[in-house]
């Protein structure tokens, strides 16, 4: 009964042009290079946050475009949702440690 | 397989009695009941907890005298890595959910099996992989992982021991917990019987539930680190070693911001079956329904939050000391709130006082010194005095063991005629019991007074003054030990010869009662429809008012 209805929920397809995955690789390798870049620069404390943005940004575009999070019901979202909330609980709090040092 | 095409003969046996596709051995490693998979967990975890065990006593006795006694400091080294990984990541985490857990949810929620069967196999398979790996490393050259179970850089990246194949070990076991996680978590919202909404459910599910969440968002991030680890090892990345501009803090957050959790997905499955116990034997409802259910999600959501008491010692900033050990005294909330609504189910109870309830009473004492002592050492001041003591020992052998362990111990004798069919003789068990409780505070409590004297832990040798308490602990894990004999040859002896079980032994009330012991294959002929709360004494309570 659960065989069946994961097979017609990946039947049902999405159409994503190459083109548009494409492009959003090469999104993800310019900014991997920002990363790369900005890791030279003296940034003082923005560093931590500037690279936490990109890559959160490039998280958002594969769990997005590559693992279609977009098309998928809510309550996948949700999921994801809690599991990004829970990512960044985990964060603040690590940094009472670091950020008071 | 449908209900109706079970043989007779089959059913008597149960899901014993089934004829699948494959048969002996391969009928249950390959078998995808949730039933045959509980067994399957608890046969293998049986195994690595015994050896464990064995592991753990040499230590006692190589503690027996100062200097060398049996074995030398890299034994010792080798003996205590061993003894933790196994423990805790073939033994008391996948201990209840994955044996009881799989046996039992679906029986309590009145369902044939779990969501995802074969996913369930799955996690099996990765699971004895896993522990197998972590044995295989003992014996590659370079010998066993001498690092503690807690892997910490920079000695892990730097030992020459087998530290790669005891992390990976630990990832792949990662890998099983995550599945069954999302496999009690589907199961629980997708297939309980009709009428059970979520405040008629059992309190062992709710507890499985909160744990089963834990698994899910925590276990990924030790896998990341163990894997940053092994990179580290490979090709010297310079994430955590200072040799090499890394950071050995950031390792100590990452390791504990899974492992504290992994604390609770320990103890919440425990307290969940003290919840189940309780009201059968106190013929009562249980006291405070809702604020048990509640607090298991409590205690998920805020144990999830303070890691870094294990690191008060390491140079952390003092905000995060101050945060940190706010939120440590911040979870004994919820933790207390189940304590007294146990007490007060058993306050005016009828109270039957067999095996399966005294296991949950030494549970519940030693529990609440394990969680005492645990406050204890979320204070500030005194943790930077007992830090990395026998103190610390003491406190997690106190919840781990005599909280979780026993909580097993008594799952074990509560469901054992239901999973097997056969019931076991009451006097060895009860004997095994009084020694266990007697032996397991024998070898722990001198642990206190050790570590508040000043014995450091992980040490395999003291100065004598310390003698007497190493000597009371070592003939404690003898006694301990015999009850733990005991116990087991009394269940495999009634395996054997044991009286056929009745249905409903205890007169339980939850939905694997109603079924007979062993279930049937696919546990129920038809889908309960449930109407009452999990646990309806009502027929007892009024007694005592008619007497007035
Ligand atoms: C008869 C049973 C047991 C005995 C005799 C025993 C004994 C010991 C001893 C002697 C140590 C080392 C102390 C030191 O030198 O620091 C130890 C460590 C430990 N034990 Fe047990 N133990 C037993 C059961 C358990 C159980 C049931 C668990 C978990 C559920 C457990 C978990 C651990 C852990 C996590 C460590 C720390 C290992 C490390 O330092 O890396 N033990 N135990």
């Amino acid at each position: 009964m659960h065989d069946d209805a994961t097979a017609q929920q990946s039947q049902t397809t999405h159409t994503v042009p190459y083109s548009q995955y494409v492009l959003i690789w090469f999104g993800l390798l310019a900014l991997t290079a920002l990363t790369v870049s900005l890791a030279g620069i003296e940034l003082g404390r923005w560093v931590i946050i500037t690279a936490l943005t990109i890559a959160s940004i490039k998280s958002l575009l594969v769990l997005n475009i590559f693992m279609h999070l977009r098309f998928e019901d809510r309550v996948f979202r949700m999921f994801a949702l809690v599991a990004f909330v829970t990512l960044v609980i985990f964060l603040v709090l690590t940094f009472f440690d670091y950020a008071f040092h | 397989m449908t209900q109706a095409t079970v043989s007779a003969g089959a059913r008597s046996r149960g899901f014993y009695g089934e004829k699948g596709k494959y048969s002996g051995i391969r009928g249950w490693i390959f078998s995808t009941d949730h039933k045959r998979i509980g067994l399957l967990y608890l046969v293998s975890m049986a195994g690595f907890f015994l050896l464990a065990v064995t592991f753990g006593v040499l230590m006692r006795l190589e503690m027996l005298s100062p200097g060398k006694t049996i074995m030398e400091p890299q034994t010792y080294n080798t003996l205590f890595t061993l003894h933790g990984i196994m423990m805790i990541f073939l033994f008391i985490i996948p201990g209840l959910p994955a044996v009881f857990g799989n046996f039992l949810l679906p029986l309590l929620i009145g369902a044939r099996d779990v969501f995802f069967p074969r996913l369930n196999l799955l996690s099996w398979w990765l699971f004895i992989t896993g522990g197998l790996l972590a044995l295989v490393s003992v014996f590659l050259p370079g010998g066993a992982a001498d690092t503690g179970w807690t892997f910490y850089v920079p000695y892990s990246i730097r030992t020459n021991t087998n530290v790669l194949p005891a992390l990976f070990a630990a990832f792949i076991l990662g890998f099983s917990s995550i599945l069954t996680g999302l496999n009690f978590i589907t199961t629980i919202h997708r297939m309980r019987a009709p009428g059970m909404g979520w405040f008629r459910m059992p309190l062992f599910v709710w507890s499985l539930y909160a744990t089963a969440w834990i698994q899910v968002l925590a276990t990924p991030i030790i896998g990341i680190t163990l894997l940053l680890v092994a990179l580290e090892r490979w090709f010297g990345v310079g994430i955590f070693d200072p040799a090499l501009g890394g950071d050995p803090v950031l390792y100590q957050h990452l390791f504990w911001i899974y492992s504290h959790p992994a604390v609770y997905i320990m103890i919440l499955p425990g307290l969940g079956v003290a919840s189940e116990i309780l009201p059968v034997f106190a013929r009562r409802t249980i006291f405070g329904y809702k604020f048990i259910a509640f607090s298991s999600v409590a205690i998920a959501g805020l144990g999830s939050l303070v890691w870094a008491h294990h690191m008060f010692t390491v140079g952390m900033s003092y905000t995060g000391m101050f945060v940190f050990s706010l939120l440590t005294f911040l979870v004994s909330i919820p933790s207390a709130i189940k304590i007294f609504n146990w007490i007060a189910t058993l306050y005016k109870g009828s109270i039957v006082l067999d095996v399966p309830l005294l296991f949950i009473l030494s549970f519940i004492v030693q529990f609440s010194i394990g969680g005492f002592t645990g406050l204890m050492l979320g204070a500030l001041a005194v943790n930077i005095h007992v830090q990395d003591t026998y103190f610390v020992v003491g406190h997690f052998h106190y919840v781990m063991f005599g909280g979780t362990g026993f909580a097993l111990f008594a799952a074990i004798h509560y469901w054992f005629p239901k999973m097997f069919g056969k019931m076991y003789r009451k006097g060895p068990a009860v004997l095994s019991w009084i020694l266990a409780t007697l032996g397991f505070n024998t070898l722990y409590m001198p642990f206190f007074f050790l570590g508040y004297m000043g014995m450091p832990r992980r040490y395999y040798d003291y100065l004598p003054e310390y003698q007497s308490f190493h000597v009371i602990a070592t003939v404690g894990s003898w006694i301990l030990v015999l009850g733990i004999i005991i116990m087991i040859v009394n269940l495999l002896y009634a395996l054997k010869k044991g009286a056929p079980a009745l249905a409903n032994p205890w007169g339980g009330k939850t939905l694997e009662w109603t079924v007979p012991s062993p279930p049937p294959t696919e546990n129920f002929a038809t889908i309960p429809v449930v109407t009452t709360g999990p646990y309806d004494f009502s027929e007892y309570e009024q007694r005592p008012a008619e007497h007035s």
